[in-house]
């Protein structure tokens, strides 16, 4: 076991599957010589050779396109794109390609990709360096779309996306590559060292995709929640003195029903929070699953904690961001009824 | 051109940009007190990066000025301009106010984009400046559109499309080169390459790098440019300008230049030696090399040099301190402009 930060676990997953399996190969922007501009490849191509770490061009499209070849011919690519808001050159790629080739193919060929980015504000990024873009993906079948909250569950998921047989999308919350950030911008950030989560297994583990965590027990009210925004959920938590469950998704598609409706049969309440947009945002179709599986159950509207329907600001940045207080006013309001 | 894109018409008949002398007086030293506004802007830009008013990310010019400045020496009126994220040097050179691109900088109601947009993202309808665009390579194909509107319009305008060689790369761009060149657009494509995009050199993420010729198999023409020489981009310019303006389709020009700081504020530069940057400064600074050729050739003393540094300054603190104390945006700004209609 050693403490990591989320970028030095990312780091080690990536390390150990070129260690295990020479189908796995990383290429991207920057990543090979520069290590990447997050530092997460930091070290990769001096490690295991210019053939198994290496920078590309600036082509998202050409990028993905080339990695979903790879994966047909029956490699394990594992791509990043710088920040996730430059992904969408490679969208089509990724939804014409990707994510159906095994259908039309009736399984004779597989794109098993895994596309790291990392996503999300709080980092002063503006509209092209802040998006949360993971919705796009969810509603594409054929993709998986995973979250990671922490460094042990950022390196097991990392470990169990390149051994999946269909492409992933990895969405690496970048506000807690370094800290497990809450939403309290004025205050100063914890290193993930001072976080119990930061013990990670040097080795190989896995974290299984699908399976969500309850990350803080509670009988008041259910949050839904995953990313940078567990953390500022656990934090709304504590400001409030609601006693409320705190589910991390980690894998938002498939989703683990059977955590959700567990909790929200339990506590009756549900509160949604991301940071996206709010219309049509992965809460739209957490929002309308609860209510399918727990409206017998329900004692108070669910409520949703989204990123406004904006693109994102440069200015504002502390009232774009969903905070702790928004989170713990709609926990009051849940449980208030 | 009711007979759609591919009309043969040519434009209308262009002015020829006016014949300058390398040595008229008041052109050069206007290029110098550009030049200076830009480096001098962008340096007070790093200080107050590094005191923390500005946030985000912010992407310098310095080393690059005598490209804007010497292009928009040729440029017309009507002509535009777009460009990618490393803006503030084109956007001086356009002529918009230092005090409207420092305060977007430092997020303020003031700015240039009210603080919507950053660094990244301004624009200026008066002075047919069209952006500021994060997504690299991005701006190719809507400099492309400014010049089928052109076309489309007659107005014998034509559009400065300015990108990196890093950009260069992007599939996009050769979706525009192909449309150019088949519908004859009035666009002429300013590649900056300063041999780096971000930590990865032309050499390492380019078959082939001179880019000049990256228009080839579509025949679009190309040209290398001496883009530490504002003489040199000048003259290219309007020779591009030129060919485009009168019809004959888009032209590429390949600046080769250098940046002189990270590729944003925070890069630790690995990926190059000091010495490196320091012969470049030595040897090829824009700013030197004009300053240089304007005392040997009696055009300005020193006084008159020093006169314009401490009114470039004077203009730069002003606008240092406008950013710094003009009034941030109120939230509720945060939801105008999203659609024509302002929704509450
Ligand atoms: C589509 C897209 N991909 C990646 C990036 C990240 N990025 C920003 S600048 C840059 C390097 C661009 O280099 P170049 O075109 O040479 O311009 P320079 O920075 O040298 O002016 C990269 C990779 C981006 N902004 N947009
Ligand atoms: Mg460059």
């Amino acid at each position: 076991m050693a403490s990591m930060t989320m970028i030095q676990a990312l780091n080690s997953a990536m390390d150990v599957m070129l260690g295990l399996d020479p189908d796995v190969l990383i290429f991207g922007e920057d990543v090979g010589y520069f290590g990447g501009v997050f530092r997460v490849t930091d070290g990769l191509q001096k490690k295991h050779g210019l053939t198994r770490c290496f920078d590309t061009p600036i082509g998202e499209a050409g990028i993905v396109g080339v990695a979903i070849g790879m994966g047909a011919y029956g490699l394990r690519p594992i791509v990043e794109i710088q920040f996730a808001d430059y992904i969408y050159p490679a969208y089509d790629q990724l939804v014409s390609e990707a994510a159906r080739l095994r259908f039309r193919s009736a399984g004779d060929f597989t794109a098993p990709i895994t596309v790291r980015t990392p996503y999300g504000g709080g980092i002063f990024g503006g509209q092209t360096h802040s998006q949360s873009p993971e919705a796009l993906f969810t509603h594409v079948a054929g993709l998986t779309t995973v979250v990671p909250s922490t460094p042990y569950d950022a390196k097991g998921l990392l470990i169990s996306a390149v051994e999946s047989n269909d492409p992933i999308i990895f969405l690496e919350p970048k506000r807690i590559y370094n800290g497990p950030f809450d939403g309290h911008h004025d205050r100063p950030v914890t290193p993930w060292s001072r976080h119990p989560a930061s013990e990670v297994p040097e080795g190989y583990y896995t974290v299984p995709l699908g399976k969500a965590a309850v990350v803080r027990a509670g009988e008041a009210a259910t949050i839904l929640v995953y990313g940078a925004m567990v953390h500022v959920a656990l934090a709304a938590v504590e400001d409030s003195g609601i006693d409320a469950e705190v589910i991390d998704l980690r894998t938002l598609v498939p989703v683990d029903i059977e955590a959700i409706t567990a909790s929200v049969k339990k506590t009756g309440r549900c509160v949604i929070v991301h940071e996206a947009t709010r219309t049509s945002g992965f809460g739209a179709e957490l929002s309308a699953l609860v209510q399918e599986h727990c409206f017998y159950h329900l004692e108070a509207p669910i409520e949703r904690v989204a990123g406004w329907d904006t693109p994102y600001p440069h200015a504002f940045e502390w009232d774009y961001f969903p905070g702790p207080a928004r989170v713990a006013a709609a926990l009051r309001r849940v449980t208030e009824g | 051109m009711a007979q759609g894109p591919k009309s043969s018409k040519p434009a209308a008949a262009a002015k020829p940009a006016a014949e300058k002398s390398l040595g008229d007086k008041d052109e050069l030293l206007g290029f110098y007190r550009e030049m200076l506004l830009i480096r001098r802007f962008e340096e007070r830009a790093g200080q107050l990066y590094g005191m923390g008013l500005i946030g985000g990310f912010c992407h310098l010019y310095i080393g690059q000025e005598a490209i804007a400045v010497g292009m928009q020496g040729i440029k017309q009126p009507g002509d535009q301009v777009i460009t990618g994220y490393r803006d503030h040097g084109h956007m001086l050179a356009c002529g918009m106010d230092p005090r409207a691109v420092m305060a977007e900088l430092t997020g303020r109601a003031a700015g240039a984009a009210k603080g919507k947009g950053g660094s990244m993202h301004m624009f200026s309808t008066s002075h047919d400046f069209y952006g500021g665009h994060g997504i690299v390579g991005a701006q190719v194909s809507l400099g492309t559109g400014l010049g089928l509107s052109n076309r489309y319009r007659d107005n014998g305008k034509v559009a400065f499309v300015y990108f990196g060689d890093g950009a260069a790369n992007q599939g996009q761009v050769y979706e525009s080169f192909n449309m150019a060149e088949l519908w004859r657009l009035p666009v002429v494509y300013v590649i900056e390459n300063n041999q780096y995009a971000m930590g990865t050199s032309v050499e390492r993420s380019s078959s082939e790098t001179h880019l000049f010729k990256r228009g080839a198999s579509f025949n679009i023409p190309g040209a290398e440019v001496d883009g530490m020489d504002v003489l040199a981009v000048r003259d290219a310019g309007a020779k591009a300008a030129e060919h485009a303006r009168s019809g004959n389709g888009p032209f590429i020009l390949e600046m080769k230049t250098y940046r002189y700081r990270g590729h944003s504020m925070s890069d630790p530069a690995k990926y190059r030696t000091r010495e490196e940057v320091d012969e470049v400064r030595k040897t090829r600074d824009p700013i030197d090399h004009l300053q240089e050729r304007l005392e040997k050739a009696g055009l300005a003393d020193e006084a008159a040099l020093k006169a314009i540094d401490a009114d470039v300054k004077k203009i730069v603190a002003d606008a240092a301190e406008f950013a710094r104390t003009a009034p941030e945006p109120e939230p509720g700004e945060l939801y105008t402009e999203v659609y024509a209609e302002a929704s509450a």
